[in-house]
């Protein structure tokens, strides 16, 4: 009798997940703590912290996860407003940490509105759509860009050239699903490509160091391209099998900044080699995979989006993390989704997991 | 109305195509990004490999040397010459502090910093590169190092260090023949680096400047060590991983006797001039001695300018090494290697008697060479002549053979030559020739160039254009005491392996033979015997002698005086009074040391110079020692050291108790 109703408050408590996502990121999990556990010279207390917030995000993914798209989709409108305020807010009355503007203070805690962003942005382009679902023009997407480049601009005066990007990113991509003309995607790029210098003008000056930086590692081993350069070495030393898990000497002798958070891949990479890489690569391909499946599927215009939104943005963050340490992309804030330490990233990441799975779940 | 539903089912199908489409699009756009990054991996962690393999252990391991102890110096006894010892230093890194001149003055609170201090310190600034770390102070007491040591965190750049010092403990006395090490100048630096030294000499400030220091820098700078340290991002020091011991220099054991320089330092007292003592059997250099020295120690931390020009402006030039580098005329001790080139040239042979009058003149000259005896020394053969040396006789003599026949066979015992010994900057004196004349005096046209006949005359008594050193003299005296066999002179005797312990002797055989028969040797070293027999120019010095001893004196002019004018030491100003010359070799059979002397404007040979030799002889051959100086003696009770490896036996001991 007993187990009989631990059977049924198990399958309640898995009824709204989706299976091949949970045992993806299970996997990704494990892997992480092992790193993390490295990366943090062997003490307990960043794994113990990452543990009560991956239980917290947990739990939010699974109230989400149970709720139908069509609930969810309520939310994007406030929570866009909501978050833009909170931006504005920040413009004005922001805390400045390392030059730039990026928090807000509530008193009892910090938080960063442009996190909100992330998947406020996505929701509320995707609600847009899917109440003018019967009658798209292009003049609605021109509305949709306003609504993207609102945020972004004010993200872009933090600066937060990061964080910019990838709400850019989120919210381009739903454009895309969206059915964005060919043209204009193409148009954009070459309009982009075209302004290059104008933007590279406009550029803070760490910025433009950034981008040289990537050129040229070399240029300055001992400032800018210092980062880089390390993490490269981590990555390169490395080899094809690692130099094994807590061996990583790049890791251990504090030559990899920010070895817990965006530098986590270099402590991953130093340790487990290429091998090691490939199978991360490998899993967050499968979360992809199953992503687009799930896209694919969605009932709504606005699960489509959504789903097909999250599932690049996640491949997005990966990329363009991966990109980043290993020197092929500017340094810029970028974690390592589901990898790096951080409770404000990792929670928004599975609010947009809770989504994929509600809209896996064929519901309107 | 159906219609319309077509177009939208047509519009529905169409848009379902063309999300599937921009599905496809994404994926296989994501695939590429995943392919791209796979291949970043595939050169960073293969092709690569290596090279970042290599980058991040030197990233990981830094080697920091560990320098090896500079060699001791020991005399032939034991006693310790040169050695080391670890002492507090105050450092300062220019690059690293803000405001100079306010730190300095916070540091003159805690520290005495003298001037000379202060002086020294601009000198280094002005020639070291700003990340160099420069001493301010050294030799700080145990009550400065702790004072500085507890308020070292209000300067930043600026450092306590434990540093090895080089301590002399003879000063003066071993000034000229040890040299002494300073700091690596710029010229040096660029030199290790010519030679591929540098690896040998990171973290090394110090260097051989002069002496034995220079010249055996390489034995007794030692082996630098290194410890591999496995280092953070930040430089510190996490663990060792591989140290690889520094080996020390190698000690030099040296001829030389300390007792013996000692006693010769005294017996000069305040005079100048020099004195090498030289072993005839092996070409050992058992005393080396310039007057005045200086004291080396103001050389290892730096000179400052003020001391540097009071030592190079004093007329008595401490600077100088006399014994190497002073040119002297050699006066009548030239007389014996006059002697074998004579004989070697068959113009007189051993028992030819001739006249020693008071005055000779040159055939065809109303130029007078007179004899320092008035009266002359009636009828003699060469060896009574040398013995009473008879100027009159030497001159004629000379006149009959001409230049020709004298300077091959006086260059033989070694005289206008470098002797090879081991310091450096050795000068090769005057041996006159026609072919030096022609050289010397190139830039004066050919009259001055020809070789006239009169030239020869004052060169038969060692003047003229003889000039040698008083290592050449000594070490033609011990050529001559041993019968022709020319050695390399050398102050190392023997160079101990500090890692093995094992001994080598330097070279010590020979380099050659000289040509002339034994019974020439025999005759002209007689006749130097006498010298210190009654009749002899060292009759009184020779006065009860337990040994034999066999010398010539000389006295060399500094100026010429004129025709008919006669000698006055009282009347001339002391740099121009003659030197006094004494060479000498004892026991006569068997020699067991030779000696020159040389005492500036000492006056005459047996004055000044000649006792100084005879009482040295008494202390190496009988360990008697001058009673006026026993008191002042520092080495006679010094506690001899065991050398690290067997000495061989000194010479004086076996002779101390006959």
């Amino acid at each position: 009798m007993k187990s009989q109703i631990l059977k049924r408050l198990w399958a309640k408590l898995i009824e709204p997940l989706d299976g091949w996502l949970m045992l993806f990121l299970g996997l990704i999990f494990m892997l992480s703590l092992l790193v993390l556990y490295s990366a943090s010279n062997q003490s307990f207390d960043k794994i113990d912290n990452k543990l009560v917030y991956t239980m917290l995000s947990l739990t939010i993914m699974w109230l989400i996860a149970r709720s139908r798209p069509q609930m969810i989709m309520h939310f994007g409108p406030p929570l866009y407003l909501v978050g833009l305020l909170l931006l504005v807010a920040v413009h004005f009355k922001g805390i400045t940490v390392n030059g730039s503007t990026r928090w807000l203070s509530l008193g009892f805690t910090r938080i960063q509105p442009s996190e909100i962003m992330k998947i406020a942005l996505p929701m509320m382009i995707a609600w847009y759509f899917q109440k003018h679902e019967a009658s798209l023009r292009w003049w609605h997407f021109l509305v949709a860009i306003a609504l993207m480049l609102l945020p972004v601009g004010l993200i872009l005066k933090q600066p937060d050239l990061g964080t910019a990007t990838l709400i850019m990113a989120a919210g381009f991509f739903v454009l895309f699903f969206a059915g964005l003309s060919w043209r204009v995607i193409v148009g954009g790029l070459a309009v982009f490509a075209a302004s290059l210098p104008v933007i590279w003008h406009v550029m803070h000056d760490y910025q433009k160091k950034r981008i040289l930086t990537l050129i040229d590692p070399m240029s300055d081993p001992l400032g800018a391209g210092y980062h880089i350069i390390q993490s490269m070495i981590a990555i390169g030393s490395g080899g094809p099998i690692g130099k094994g898990w807590l061996n990583g000497t790049q890791t251990h002798l504090d030559y990899i900044p920010e070895r817990t958070t965006d530098f986590i891949f270099a402590v991953f990479s130093e340790e487990f080699g290429m091998i090691g890489n490939l199978i991360l690569v490998g899993l967050y391909l499968l979360i992809i995979s199953r992503g687009l499946m799930i896209t694919a599927r969605a009932q709504t215009l606005y699960g489509r989006l959504m789903a097909g939104s999250i599932t690049l943005s996640f491949f997005f963050y990966a990329f363009v993390n991966m990109g980043m340490v290993s020197g092929i992309l500017p340094v810029v804030g970028v974690p390592l989704p589901f990898v790096s330490y951080g409770g404000t990233a990792t929670v928004t990441l599975f609010i947009g997991t809770g989504m994929l799975m509600s809209i896996g779940k064929l519901r309107k | 109305m159906a219609r319309e539903k077509l177009t939208s089912l047509k519009n529905l199908r169409s848009e379902e195509n063309q999300f599937q489409l921009r599905l496809v699009v994404a994926y296989a756009f994501m695939l590429l990004m995943f392919v791209l990054l796979v291949g970043r991996f595939i050169w960073l962690q293969v092709v690569q490999y290596q090279h970042f393999t290599t980058l991040a252990q030197n990233n990981r391991i830094s080697l920091v040397p560990i320098l090896p102890n500079r060699g001791l110096i020991l005399d032939r006894n034991g006693v310790v010459l040169a050695q080391n010892y670890s002492s507090y230093t105050l450092e300062l890194t220019p690059s690293k502090i803000d405001n100079m001149d306010a730190t300095i003055e916070q540091l003159k609170q805690l520290v005495d910093i003298t001037p000379r201090d202060m002086k020294r310190f601009r000198k280094f600034q002005e020639d070291a590169k700003d990340f160099e770390t420069l001493p301010l102070k050294v030799k700080l007491t145990d009550e400065e190092a702790a004072r500085l040591a507890a308020n070292m965190w209000r300067f930043p750049g600026v450092e306590v260090k434990a540093r090895l010092f080089r301590d002399y403990p003879f000063k003066e006395l071993t000034s000229h023949a040890l040299g002494y090490i300073g700091r690596i100048n710029p010229k040096e630096k660029q030199q290790l680096e010519d030679d591929d030294k540098t690896t040998n000499y990171r973290g090394t400030t110090y260097i051989g400047k002069t002496g034995i220091e220079a010249v055996y820098e390489d034995q007794l700078h030692g082996q630098v060590g290194f410890e591999e340290v496995e280092t953070d991002s930040g430089g510190r020091a996490i663990r060792s991983l591989k140290r690889t011991p520094p080996v020390n220099g190698n000690t030099l054991k040296l001829a030389l006797d300390i007792r013996l320089q000692e006693i010769a330092d005294q017996l000069f007292g305040d005079r100048r001039g020099a004195l090498v003592a030289i072993d005839p059997n092996d070409g050992g250099v058992l005393a080396f001695l310039s007057k005045p020295g200086f004291d080396p120690t103001l050389f290892i931390d730096g000179i400052d300018s003020q001391t540097w020009t009071s030592l190079n402006t004093d007329w008595h030039k401490p600077l100088v090494n006399r014994a190497l580098r002073g040119i002297y005329p050699p006066g009548s001790t030239f007389k014996p290697f006059m002697a074998m080139a004579a004989l070697e040239s068959g113009i007189i042979k051993m028992d030819d008697i001739r006249a020693a009058p008071g005055l000779f003149v040159l055939p065809g000259s109303s130029h007078q060479f007179r004899d320092a005896d008035k009266k002359g020394h009636g009828m003699v053969n060469l060896q009574k002549a040398i013995t009473v040396s008879s100027d009159t006789f030497f001159y004629k003599l000379a006149w009959d053979m001409g230049i020709d026949r004298i300077a091959p066979v006086v260059g033989q015992f070694g005289l206008g030559s470098k002797t090879g010994i081991d310091l450096d900057g050795e000068l090769t004196g005057v041996l006159p020739s026609k072919a030096w004349k022609a050289r010397r005096f190139a830039k004066l046209g050919p009259a001055a160039q020809k070789w006239l006949p009169g030239d020869v005359v004052s060169i038969g008594i060692g003047q003229g254009y003889n000039s040698y050193t008083p290592l050449q003299m000594a070490n033609a005296t011990a050529t001559m005491a041993n019968d022709g066999k020319l050695f390399t002179p050398h102050l190392v005797e023997s160079i101990v392996d500090v890692k093995t312990g094992r001994e080598s002797r330097v070279n010590t055989s020979p380099t050659h033979q000289l040509p002339f028969p034994q019974t020439y040797f025999d005759y002209i070293k007689q006749g130097m015997a006498g010298v210190l027999k009654p009749g002899g120019t060292a009759g009184a010095i020779g006065a009860g002698l337990t040994y034999t001893m066999a010398g010539k004196t000389g006295t060399a002019q500094v100026v010429a005086i004129k025709q008919g004018a006669k000698y006055n030491a009282a009347s001339l100003a002391e740099q121009n009074r003659d030197h006094s010359w004494f060479i000498a070799f004892a026991p006569v059979d068997h020699p067991k040391i030779a000696i020159a002397v040389i005492v500036e404007n000492g006056g005459w040979g047996a004055g000044a110079a000649a006792p100084i030799a005879r009482q040295l002889f008494d202390f190496y051959l009988t360990g008697r020692v001058p009673p006026a100086i026993a008191d002042s003696l520092k080495t006679a009770t010094l506690p001899i050291v065991q050398a690290p490896a067997p000495a061989k036996k000194a010479a004086s001991d076996e002779v101390a108790n006959p």
